[in-house]
């Protein structure tokens, strides 16, 4: 059976007149984290944004190539933009929790999707939170806003809220640059743990963790894919020199 | 040589100072001043009976309670009509627009309207309201009038009230998979909504100052009676201190009813600012994180 | 994953959509649609200002209107349309509220942007807007019983009700608005102007009034703009502190016709406030007062279009500095 999950072909991406994606094409395997790196402004956000269409909120995006999910081109005028979102969920740079409780944030895109069971409610939180590891921290306290919370805390509350769509692809995008050591070895383990039974896409700037973490890992330059592979080989033996030149610091 | 000019200098400077700080005593003593002119003069005629009777011997004597009710009832349904509109246009400029041509002309369009003098505007409701829609001299086309008035306000209010909402409860709105108009109603708006609170208060509270709107479009010189429908005419705080000021035939009997209504007058606009100040304060507090 | 699954998922990101889209595009078109309400509003208000102005222009003649004054619209043996007084009333009155009101407004921004520590700032500001927020119909109120008896007494007038009362009481009014939109430019001039200058040795007064106050000139004139269309139009405190007598504010000194604030004036709002009440509907009269608001409008109108293009260049300018 086909692993593979999402499988980008010759996307190229545009703001106003500003190409910001030059034909990319990538495949992304299921239960696998696939770390994308490059310098800032390489493109690797933008990258990830256009998988769950989220890049469209800026207006004068222009998008060419396909990007398939489970073979359906989600760039088609036929795609659930609602339902593609719940699928592909997405963690920010900045924990962003609303300014709700911990329950709250959890039950907010299940109660918008019409579930109005309190117990189907309870239920899902409890699920999410434990899968983002954070049920034992907060259980006893579910009332209290998120604002509550350690910043590590908050972007694990941001990780259960997209848990509680029963997505299959999670992208993150620079999940631990707001937190400190302590908060992003935890969530990074969380991270680890979610791959058993989703397939999680992770920017990073940070090459340890990319090393540490991924499967597999993308390097994007000025728009362009250079190369992806194994993490494991990228860092050891990469193929391109841009790509050598990168990892061991010689730029970026 | 180089003294002499350190010194023309530095007198230059101090001139500079001991003006600006004489036109700020200026501008703080004549707000003081005008303050307390109004209580010292307005309190005696302030009584339990001056708020809650109606005006009797042709004015002479007797209260203000019809113009208190009046101004409460034409401010009333001015922000009811006028804050949901400006709310919704305001919506629609922060969260769907784009730069289009229209977005533009909107833009200009509340610009100049919120420089229109307000006698045009009751010139306008007279014309289109009372005389042309045939609603005449009554509440409601006082109230209509001095909604449109008010809207380039609440719309500016609401617009930056929206403006404060951090755009990433937007992004994780839509990134849950949840349409825009949830993202709005669930995440934007309530968050919104104390400002959005805030701005309408002062524009009750300009509304019920308004006088130059409702002399064309429906105030009362003299009603025994509150207004039963929206289609009556009202008694108006503003009018009615206007009429006890200048228009009254004994100017002298009633000199102090008219400080009376002027401090009343005052005092509620400046209770109605001190409530919007109230709101938007705890509304701050609340959203620091 | 099982194949089942897959199916699922794949329909899900395939369902129908359109029910959902539908009531976005017509939610978002309701708000559009209060949106599109302000331009419908300005368009009726210009619109019935001509067309109920209309039956008397082409009855009377705008030329009347502007450049006659004599007012009897209601006079059955020889009625008498012109405006001239009451325009040169109302810019009479509202250049001497700016004479007063500029340098009070701009000095008391000053003060707030330049002398007072961010605390003091912090208070003073609200306190200005408390200027901003008291009706003006109290304006005219306190101009009546404290201001015109001054003016009587300091110029030996029998009663002092006239153009100066209400320059002094708009002066007043105007103040918020020149306060603050100037304190607005002063404190948005870049700061490396001010550092540019510092660093040439140039004191800080001088490089206030050297190189601060003409880059926030434009600014500062945008105020002064937005002043005199506050004051030009506004009604009650007018009406209630220059008199409203019908004659043009013009005394003879040497046989040269000069304007004079001394005298009893009837501006173009006061006269539309107190014909407007009680006139007959439909009635030439009527529409000539439409006529007086028409010409009040388009003053407003120019003000404000000149205001709006100073403070665009002078965002502009800073954009770029």
């Amino acid at each position: 059976m086909d692993k593979r999950i999402i499988k980008v072909n010759d996307l190229s991406l545009w703001y106003g007149k500003t190409q910001a994606l030059q034909n990319i094409s990538l495949d992304i395997e299921e239960n696998e984290i696939t770390a994308i790196i490059g310098p800032s402004g390489c493109g690797k956000s933008t990258f990830l944004k256009t998988i769950n269409r989220m890049v469209e909120i800026i207006p004068s995006v222009k998008i060419e190539g396909s990007i398939r999910l489970f073979d359906e081109n989600i760039y088609d005028d036929s795609i659930n933009l609602v339902n593609l979102r719940s699928i592909v969920g997405m963690v920010f740079q900045k924990p962003n929790p609303f300014p709700k409780s911990i329950y709250e944030n959890v039950a907010y895109a299940s109660k918008r999707h019409g579930i109005r069971d309190k117990a189907k409610l309870n239920e899902i939180v409890e699920k999410s939170l434990k899968q983002a590891a954070l049920w034992d921290e907060v259980k006893g306290r579910l009332n209290e806003s998120g604002f509550s919370l350690s910043g590590g805390q908050q972007q694990r509350l941001c990780v259960a809220r997209a848990l509680a769509n029963e997505p299959q692809v999670i992208l993150m995008d620079e999940p631990t640059s707001a937190l400190d050591p302590i908060a992003t070895g935890r969530l990074e383990e969380l991270i680890q743990n979610l791959k058993n039974k989703y397939t999680v896409v992770i920017v990073t700037h940070n090459m340890q963790q990319a090393a540490r973490l991924s499967d597999k890992t993308a390097f994007f330059l000025s728009g362009k894919m250079v190369e992806m592979d194994i993490t494991n080989k990228i860092f050891t033996n990469p193929k391109n020199k841009k790509t050598e030149d990168y990892i061991t610091g010689r730029f970026g | 040589m180089v003294n002499l000019k350190e010194k023309s200098k530095k007198r230059k400077s101090i001139v500079w100072i001991v003006l600006s700080t004489f036109f700020m005593i200026a501008t703080l003593s004549v707000l003081v001043y005008f303050l307390i002119f109004l209580i010292r003069n307005g309190i005696n005629a302030i009584s339990w009976d001056f708020i809650t009777d109606i005006p009797r011997k042709n004015m002479t004597e007797g209260g203000i309670f019809p113009a208190i009710v009046g101004t409460f009832y034409v401010a009333s349904l001015t922000v009811l009509i006028s804050v949901p509109l400006g709310i919704s246009a305001a919506i629609y400029l922060n969260e769907y627009a784009s730069q289009s041509l229209i977005v533009r002309l909107i833009r200009l369009s509340i610009r100049n309207l919120s420089g229109v003098p307000s006698i045009v505007y009751g010139l306008f409701g007279l014309g289109i309201f009372a005389a042309t829609l045939g609603l005449g001299t009554s509440l409601l086309s006082s109230a209509l009038t001095l909604a449109i008035m008010s809207l380039p306000w609440v719309i500016t209010a609401s617009e930056e009230a929206l403006k404060a909402v951090p755009n990433s409860f937007r992004e994780a709105g839509l990134a849950l998979g949840t349409t825009k108009w949830q993202t709005i109603r669930f995440l934007v708006l309530p968050y919104a909504l104390p400002g959005m609170a805030t701005g309408s208060v002062l524009a009750l509270a300009r509304a019920a100052g308004e006088t130059a709107p409702i002399i064309l479009t429906g105030a009362a010189f003299f009603l025994p009676h509150l207004p039963r429908s929206v289609n009556d005419r009202f008694m108006a705080l503003p009018y009615h201190l206007y009429i006890l000021a200048t228009q009254h035939n004994r100017l002298d009997l009633v000199r102090p009813l008219a400080y009376g209504t002027a401090l009343v007058l005052i005092a509620m606009v400046l209770l109605l600012n001190m409530i919007a100040i109230v709101l938007r304060y705890r509304a701050r507090k609340k959203q620091e994180w | 994953m099982n194949e089942s699954n897959r199916e699922e998922l794949k329909s899900r990101i395939k369902q129908d959509s359109h029910k959902q889209n539908l009531s976005n595009f017509f939610i978002e078109k309701i708000f559009l649609i209060c949106g599109v309400l302000t331009i419908v509003f300005l368009g009726l208000i210009v619109w019935f200002l001509i067309s109920k102005s209309w039956p008397a222009i082409s009855e009377i003649g705008l030329r009347e209107f502007l450049t006659k004054t004599r007012w009897m619209p209601s006079s059955p043996i020889q009625a008498g349309y012109g405006a001239l007084s009451f325009i040169v009333s109302s810019i009479l009155v509202t250049v001497g509220a700016l004479i007063i009101g500029v340098p009070w407004g701009i000095f008391t921004a000053i003060f707030i942007a330049e002398v007072a520590p961010t605390r003091i700032k912090e208070v003073l500001k609200p306190v200005v807007e408390i200027l901003g927020i008291i009706p003006s119909v109290v304006y005219g109120f306190i101009a009546l019983l404290i201001i015109a008896p001054k003016v009587a007494q300091l110029f030996g007038l029998s009663n002092g009700l006239t153009a100066l009362t209400g320059s002094v009481i708009l002066a007043v009014m105007t103040l918020p608005t020149i306060v603050s939109i100037t304190e607005d430019a002063i404190k948005s001039v870049p700061k490396d102007y001010r550092e540019a200058s510092y660093a040439l040795g140039v004191g800080k007064w001088d490089t206030i009034i050297h190189v601060v106050l003409p880059a926030a000139s434009s600014g500062i004139l945008a105020a002064v703009m937005l002043g005199f269309g506050r004051a030009v139009g506004e009604t009650m405190a007018v009406l209630m502190a220059a008199g409203n007598a019908l004659n043009m504010p013009i005394k003879e000194i040497f046989n040269i016709p000069l304007p004079t604030l001394l005298q009893s004036v009837r501006t173009l709002t006061a006269n539309i406030a107190i014909e407007g009440s009680d006139v007959p509907w439909g009635s030439l009269h009527y529409h000539s007062l439409f006529v007086v608001g028409l010409i009040l409008f388009v003053i407003t109108f120019i003000v404000n279009i000149i205001a709006d293009l100073m403070l665009t260049k002078f965002q502009k300018v800073n954009k770029n500095g």
